[in-house]
């Protein structure tokens, strides 16, 4: 084995908004740094060279929405020593897996003029629904600060360490005051995973789940509350129908309380 | 006869996917594509049925690199739907937000995706290689960390904010962290003037069109949130006219809606070389200077001069943020407050997002939900344009070794830095031919 060889770091797209890849360009401080310590082999958005795999890190923006990308990210996957699925779209399927709970011919003549040409999977689904995965990077969109220790750590061959506590934690160390508490404002942060560092109460409006679901939350029990603040039963359902919705619990979440009154 | 074929199965250096595809036959253009694989994810449809305030979030998601443009135009349009005017200083504050997210965008595609191709390398990461370029990179990089900056304060994120919100912002920002930006975009400023000099000394292909160009104009301001929609034929009309005089049409070609005009059937340009071109006067003195001690001629026919025109938008862009900060007062109220019971109504509006004008149009019932969205994004405008282009330049070029022809083509499209993640949010993905 060649010791001078550089790790190669591939970047993939599939159905997202390409904020996340763009997460690493906006890198702006280490982007030269990990440029110098990683061959950045194959990332479209960034540069026409491209090296052939196998790769010993890809990340994976965007989730899977036709028969195209279920062939390409298993070639993706015989490609990858690690591969990792980065943001939303990627880990839990994205905003566009809404239409995971409607008819897609429906979304599709409200779209479009000639219905009939579309050929689309009825689901988007997350990356790990298709291939197995090494590691996740939650986020819509992912944390910078994530991203850099998933790509040191994977360098200096140690396993990363990936937050897993709450955005509500993060309010009480950064002292905001309670926004469902004090001002009687849903928020998702008590089962939603750190990343974000708890922006949204700060900025005086609920959190709505960008990081997904913690492993051991309870977010049935969250909206219960949400419904005896006077929430209507689809407004709480709507709210964890959001970025991660498609994720397990905040897909149970939301499925239980769709048309559910309140008492 | 002989055929030549141009095929790039995967365009590089630009946000999204898509493919280019020219056919020669006896060296005159037979056939033009780009060709958008990128899948699609159905925004206006899922939007359906939505709070009219989950719009503002959920459009963001159309575009990780101007989440700040689908923001600013779901908020007036939505606004107008409900009836809901946003108190004193609002109004200067999306300014200033939208003053970093151009400095973002224009600084990432000036630099790091489109430079590459006038100075021969394949990337912004091979220029750093090189010791003379590696300052040029360094700038870019702070210059572009400076607009996301700017939008972590009013926004608390730079991809995908949080703040904007129908009738202003949920927080509006303090004083004291606005201020503490100004000595950053203060340099920043300097370097813009710097980046406008550096770019008037690359070398462009001699190419003009006669463009149709369209934009918001104001009569007093660049325009960002507000104005009429002005094109270089005369037409000058209300924004809420837009989709009566322009109007997507799918194509058998191309998995891409394509934008005319209605009456013509005629394509156009949007973008910051039809804003400078058609708001030249509304630009700062700094800015309208350095145009002409560069030597631009207006109209600028030349698309590879966007270039120039982007780096030119940055000096306004950090001015204008630096003048905006100067004179913040923290807004009192952030936010409207939002009528009970609300209005059922309809609303559109148009921002210049950094890529171009970007509509948007709802409809909104009395608890609130959507019951219409219609969004038409910059890149799907552009995209008939690009091709008519590359009709008029790709014979000038063939005669060019095939990757030197290829690499031209590219840089070409790259003029109009398409945003295909924003125009395939609708597109289909797989058309059949007849």
């Amino acid at each position: 084995m060649s010791t001078s060889r550089k790790p190669r770091l591939a970047v993939y797209k599939f159905a997202s908004c390409d904020g996340c890849q763009l997460s690493l360009l906006d890198c702006e401080d280490e982007l030269l740094d990990i440029a110098g310590e990683i061959e950045i082999a194959y990332f479209m958005e960034a540069r026409s060279q491209t090296l052939p795999g196998p790769y010993d890190l890809t990340l994976v923006e965007g989730s899977v929405t036709t028969e195209e990308e279920i062939e390409r990210i298993e070639e993706v996957r015989r490609l990858s020593r690690f591969l990792v699925p980065i943001g939303a779209c990627a880990t839990a399927g994205g905003i566009q897996s809404l239409r995971n709970w409607a008819d897609v011919e429906d979304y599709v003549s409200i779209v479009y003029p000639n219905p009939e040409y579309i050929k689309t999977l009825k689901t988007s689904k997350p990356i790990s629904d298709y291939v197995e995965v090494d590691y996740e990077l939650p986020g819509c969109p992912i944390s910078q600060e994530q991203l850099l220790e998933l790509i040191t750590s994977l360098l200096i061959g140690r396993q990363p360490r990936l937050p897993a506590h709450t955005v509500c934690r993060d309010c009480k160390s950064r002292g905001t005051v309670c926004i469902t508490v004090a001002q009687g404002i849903p928020c998702l942060g008590p089962v939603t995973r750190t990343g974000c560092g708890a922006i949204c109460p700060a900025y005086n409006r609920g959190c709505y789940g960008c990081f997904g679901p913690i492993d051991d939350g309870n977010p049935i029990s969250l909206g219960e509350h949400f419904l005896a603040l006077g929430y209507s039963g689809d407004q709480v359902a709507r709210h964890f129908r959001n970025f991660n919705g498609y994720s397990l619990m905040f897909r149970e979440a939301s499925d239980y309380f769709e048309g559910k009154d309140n008492d | 006869m002989t055929e030549k074929k141009i095929n790039v199965d995967y365009m590089s250096r630009v946000e999204g996917e898509g493919a280019l595809r020219i056919h020669f036959k006896d060296d005159q253009v037979s056939e033009v594509q780009l060709n958008i694989f990128e899948p699609p994810r159905f925004f206006e449809a899922f939007l359906h049925g939505r709070s009219y305030d989950d719009v503002v979030d959920i459009t963001a998601r159309i575009c990780g690199i101007c989440p700040v443009a689908y923001q600013m135009s779901a908020t007036h349009a939505l606004e107008k739907a409900l009836g809901i005017t946003p108190p004193p200083g609002i109004r200067s504050l999306r300014r200033l937000f939208y003053c970093g997210e151009w400095i973002e965008s224009h600084a990432l595609h000036v630099y790091m995706l489109h430079a590459p191709d006038y100075l021969g390398y394949e990337s912004a990461i091979s220029m750093a290689g090189n010791p003379e370029l590696l300052p040029v990179v360094k700038r870019a990089l702070r210059m572009k960390k400076a607009g996301n900056d700017l939008m972590v304060v009013i926004g608390g994120r730079e991809i995908h904010p949080v703040s904007a919100c129908v009738g202003g912002f949920y927080a509006a920002p303090s004083q004291k962290a606005l201020k503490a930006l100004l000595p950053e975009l203060e340099w920043g400023l300097n370097a813009a003037i710097d980046t406008v000099q550096w770019a008037a000394t690359l070398e462009y292909p001699d190419f003009e069109v006669d463009y149709e160009f369209v934009s918001l104009s104001h009569p007093d301001e660049y325009p960002f949130n507000e104005g009429s929609i002005l094109s270089s034929t005369g037409l000058d009309v209300p924004m809420e006219e837009f989709d009566q005089h322009y109007v997507e049409h799918q194509v058998a070609h191309s998995n891409a809606l394509h934008a005319r005009r209605v009456d013509s059937g005629s394509t156009y340009m949007v973008g910051p070389q039809a804003r400078f071109n058609l708001n030249f006067e509304r630009l700062s003195p700094t800015v309208r200077d350095l145009s002409d001690e560069i030597g631009l001629e207006l109209p600028v026919r030349n698309p590879f001069h966007s270039l120039i025109i982007r780096s030119l938008e940055m000096v306004n862009a950090f001015e204008e943020a630096v003048q905006l900060i100067e004179s913040y007062e923290q807004p009192r109220q952030s936010r409207a407050e939002i009528p009970q019971p609300l209005q059922a109504g309809e609303g559109c509006h148009a921002t210049e997002a950094p890529r171009g004008l970007l509509f948007h149009r709802y409809r909104v019932d009395e608890n609130g939900l959507i019951t219409f969205a219609r969004i038409v994004p910059p890149t799907s405008q552009n995209q008939p344009r690009i091709e008519a282009d590359l009709w008029q330049y790709a014979p000038g070029v063939i005669q060019l070794p095939l990757e030197e022809a290829t690499l031209r083509c590219e840089q070409l499209v790259r003029c109009y830095d398409p945003c295909i993640s924003c125009a395939t949010h609708f597109l289909k993905l797989d058309i059949v031919h007849d």
